[in-house]
């Protein structure tokens, strides 16, 4: 079953075309992944799904319900986790947590069940007393996941989850959200702009540039727009070897072999090598990586693409001629 | 049902906001026990009323609750620009509740919050020597919830109007100082003269005053009856013109 369907989605700032006619579906329990430098769309997209923003044209419906006309039924049907923070940090995390199961409505029993359930998943339990503000960005963000998850939404937005987050913190919340969608049965749909993120993390990605999708598809379906992988290889005979792997470039002193899956074909080099009398001093596999994709797609790498919408918005009509 | 449960989750929030801000309580605590001290005692001592059987400290206290009604209900309206901009507000505002639950909680809780501290600068005032009686004061505590309904939802509306808290100064020096020393709160306005006491007539604090300040002297610069009904028309304008102004923001 469909968890979310979007057709031709468009939402329009004066002139700015933020999010561009864009249409896709999402399985229900998959974890779907938005890609794109800043700027791109990806948090409009989401806004629009959550009901937060109306949409210029198009439509779009969230486990069934359609997102103009049945906001309500929406709201009840997703949790969200804001790029930017959310939470009351004069209040207790118990407290954020119990005020968000009254606004969704759970019974009282219910409430205090869940809250404690959920703290416990992202382990903030023995915090759950102190106030909001004396924990670290890594304990904020879990208890937002946490407090997202309380209501059972059958599908869980998370934008930029672990953005401006130190790296060892970044990896605890990818474990809770890969064990989220093994455990919970939820619809993940998050935004990120980190290639390494979107490929741990994600089924299928869609990559988005311009408020348009110029991609999508599994992360191994992705990568294979752009050839396989590559095998590199230092050898005591470079001559030799040139003639013996007519198809492999030659750079710094090295052979790089194009093939579909080096694990796989390495053994075979080896072999030839040996046959032919050379001997191999070095070899490394180069998989290709999302950002490789991204690169390919825009001719641009997409740390370098952090550009606000207005930049992005006049560099495409630039590149596009006139506007 | 689950829009009164959203109501009372937002006004809970208000309340434990407040109870637990301790500086931002002594504070506002402090500063009418200032304007006690220094009009009540320094300037009461050196005036002497014409007309009136009571002392001028009897005749400020009420003046200086409103005026804790006043300042505690702008604030806590204008204080959803802060939860706009810490990103809280967000978080309500994608909930499946009503904006109408949302205002309404908002207004209740600020009123709440700002009734109670009236109350406190109430008894301040009495421990201070201000004589009012039991009964007084009982009339005076529904009065206190109504009239900061009405600034609460004042501020309301100037939080749908700004988008930073960098204009709050402004408001605070053009608008509810003016509203506080035009209001009659430290002086009786029938010694005014005549262009003077025009403006008061056109500020909503004069009315709240007035009201008051008749629970304590039995008397006042216009009738009972008048005060009320201003009183009460503007905490109906107010609040119906705020959960407008709330429900038409994006």
């Amino acid at each position: 079953m469909e968890g979310i369907v979007v057709e031709n989605l468009t939402k329009q700032f004066n002139s700015l075309t933020a999010v561009d006619n864009i249409s896709l579906e999402i399985k229900e329990g998959e974890v779907f992944g938005l890609l794109g430098p800043n700027g791109a769309g990806k948090t409009t997209l989401i806004s629009m799904l959550c009901t937060i923003l109306k949409p210029s044209s198009g439509a779009a419906k969230i486990n069934g319900y359609d997102i103009i006309k049945q906001p309500d039924k929406v709201r009840k049907s997703i949790g969200i986790v804001f790029q930017d923070p959310s939470l009351d940090d004069r209040l207790t995390g118990k407290e954020n947590l119990e005020m968000h199961a009254m606004l969704y409505g759970l019974a009282k029993d219910t409430r205090k069940k869940r809250v404690d359930e959920v703290l416990e998943l992202v382990e903030l339990k023995d915090r759950q007393n102190d106030l909001v503000r004396t924990y670290s960005g890594g304990m904020r963000r879990r208890l937002e996941i946490a407090r997202g998850l309380i209501h059972y939404p059958r599908i869980l937005f998370l934008d930029e989850p672990t953005l401006g987050l130190d790296p060892q913190t970044r990896e605890h919340i990818w474990n809770y959200i890969k064990e989220l969608a093994k455990n919970e049965h939820i619809t993940i749909v998050l935004t990120t702009h980190y290639m390494e993120e979107a490929e741990l993390l994600c089924n299928r990605i869609a990559i988005i540039d311009y408020g348009k999708i110029i991609s999508l598809g599994t992360p191994e379906e992705l990568k294979k727009l752009i050839g396989g992988d590559h095998i590199i290889l230092s050898v005591s005979d470079l001559e030799k070897a040139n003639q013996v792997f007519p198809n492999a470039k030659e750079f710094d002193g090295r052979l790089a072999l194009a093939t579909k899956n080096a694990e796989t074909e390495i053994k075979k080099v080896f072999d030839t090598a040996s046959k032919n009398g050379i001997e191999i001093l070095e070899v490394s596999i180069r998989k290709p990586t999302l950002n490789d994709v991204f690169l390919h797609l825009t001719g641009r790498e997409i740390r370098d693409a952090k550009i606000d919408a207005k930049e992005a918005m006049k560099d495409h009509a630039r590149r596009h001629g006139g506007m | 049902m689950s829009e009164l449960i959203a109501v009372y989750t937002i006004w809970l929030r208000e309340v434990k906001r407040y109870f637990r801000a301790k500086e931002r309580l002594i504070g506002s605590i402090m500063q009418p026990i200032f304007w006690f001290l220094i009009f009540g005692i320094g300037l009461g001592s050196s005036i002497q009323f014409i007309d009136m059987n009571i002392n001028y400290f009897s005749f400020i206290s009420p003046g200086i609750v409103a005026m804790s009604l006043l300042f505690t209900s702008i604030f806590s309206g204008v204080s959803v620009i802060w939860d706009r901009e810490f990103g809280f507000l967000k978080e309500i505002l994608v909930a499946p509740v009503s904006r109408l639950s949302i205002v309404i909680g908002k207004a209740l809780g600020g009123a709440t919050t700002a009734t109670a501290q009236g109350i406190i600068i109430l008894i301040i005032s009495i421990l201070l020597g201000a004589k009012m009686s039991i009964q007084s004061i009982l009339m005076m505590l529904p009065m206190m919830v109504v009239v900061s309904l009405g600034f609460v939802s004042l501020g309301l509306i100037i939080a749908s109007l700004m988008d930073t808290m960098e204009g709050f100064q402004l408001i605070m020096n053009f608008l509810v100082q003016p509203m506080f020393f035009l209001s009659g709160a430290l002086f009786p306005l029938t010694t005014l003269p005549e262009w003077l006491r025009m403006i008061t007539y056109i500020d909503p604090m004069t009315y709240a005053v007035e009201a008051l300040r008749y629970t304590v002297m039995g008397t006042s610069s216009f009738s009972i009856t008048i005060s009320l009904a201003f009183v009460f028309a503007f905490t109906v304008v107010m609040s119906v013109i705020a959960s407008w102004a709330f429900s038409r923001r994006k």
